[in-house]
């Protein structure tokens, strides 16, 4: 198959990075890319998104002690322990 | 050759799911040790879920001890057919949505649901008459970025561009992208979580990207002006 147009491409770009497209469509999409800078580009700059959202992840203000302690309490009532030491 | 499975479970009901879970199993039985682990380190992720649907982080963190204690009261009920944190997530997800919704008056609007229609603004394609047709415009194809994204320190700017553009997408794009691309969830994980299906949840991914996408190009080809 044939996959001639940059504006279809560009609705395909997150099925081809999850493996989710049939391997005909997604070298059809490869061939695209290998001749269109523009596709070549936009993938990539999905990608680079992806990457900067995963490095965003950092400790965000965490628990306060008093909130850990109160849901401590709260386990405690519910679930006397019983686990082995 | 035949050989026998590493684990096997007792067999039981038809539909009992698979072994429990070690982490089920020690807050099952009281574990506070377990339990302080799991709140601690999945406090985070929480916060931050919780904190795309409410309008303080007080709320969020309001949001993250409901979820807690429903979570405490419902583990003899969970039956193991996810795994916890999926449903732990999918309890914060409910209770944060049902938040929000109370609080909704006091939140910015975020964009309307759009499930359909092009991700890529259509001035940037050539149009039905042109040769071209439906092929990037000299002026709508995408510029390489500057920097290479992945190396370097992440600029506070770009930290607080994806925390605006994220906040602005519709709910459950936010929800997906989110819990795939900032926490690293699987896409069984996030469509067992939000109960939406794989399809749905891929869509929702694609469109939530393709607006943060937009963003950082917006910034990017600022600061190549610069």
């Amino acid at each position: 198959m044939n996959l001639d147009d940059c504006q279809d491409v560009v609705e395909l770009v997150s099925d081809y990075l999850e493996g989710a497209l049939h391997p005909d469509v997604a070298r059809a999409f490869e061939a695209h890319l290998s001749d269109c800078r523009g596709c070549a580009t936009y993938l990539e700059q999905v990608r680079s998104t992806v990457a900067l959202l995963g490095r965003t992840r950092e400790a965000t203000s965490g628990l306060p002690p008093e909130t850990l302690q109160g849901l401590l309490t709260a386990f405690a009532a519910v679930r006397p322990n019983r686990a082995r030491s | 050759m035949v050989t026998a499975p590493a684990q096997r479970s007792v067999p039981g009901p038809a539909d009992a799911g698979p072994p429990a879970e070690p982490l089920l199993l020690a807050l099952r039985a009281g574990d506070q040790t377990a339990f302080a682990g799991v709140v601690t380190s999945w406090a985070p992720s929480m916060l931050r879920l919780a904190r795309g649907h409410v309008s303080t982080d007080a709320s969020a963190q309001e949001v993250l001890q409901e979820t807690w204690l429903a979570v405490v009261q419902g583990l003899d009920g969970f039956q193991g057919r996810s795994a916890l944190r999926t449903w732990v997530f999918r309890i914060l997800v409910n209770i944060a949505k049902t938040r929000g919704m109370r609080e909704s008056r006091l939140t910015p609007v975020p964009a309307f649901a759009d499930d359909h229609g092009p991700t890529v603004d259509p001035g940037r394609f050539r149009g039905p008459a042109d040769a071209w047709r439906r092929h990037w415009t000299p002026q709508g194809a995408p510029r390489a970025w500057r920097d290479d994204p992945e190396q370097g320190v992440l600029r506070g700017e770009i930290r607080d561009l994806l925390g605006d553009a994220l906040e602005l997408l519709p709910s459950r794009q936010r929800s997906v992208v989110l819990l795939r691309d900032v926490e690293g969830f699987t896409a069984d994980e996030v469509s067992s979580a939000l109960g939406v299906s794989q399809g749905n949840q891929r869509v929702l991914l694609h469109r939530g990207r393709a607006k943060i996408r937009a963003a950082l190009e917006t910034y990017y080809l600022k600061d190549a002006q610069a």
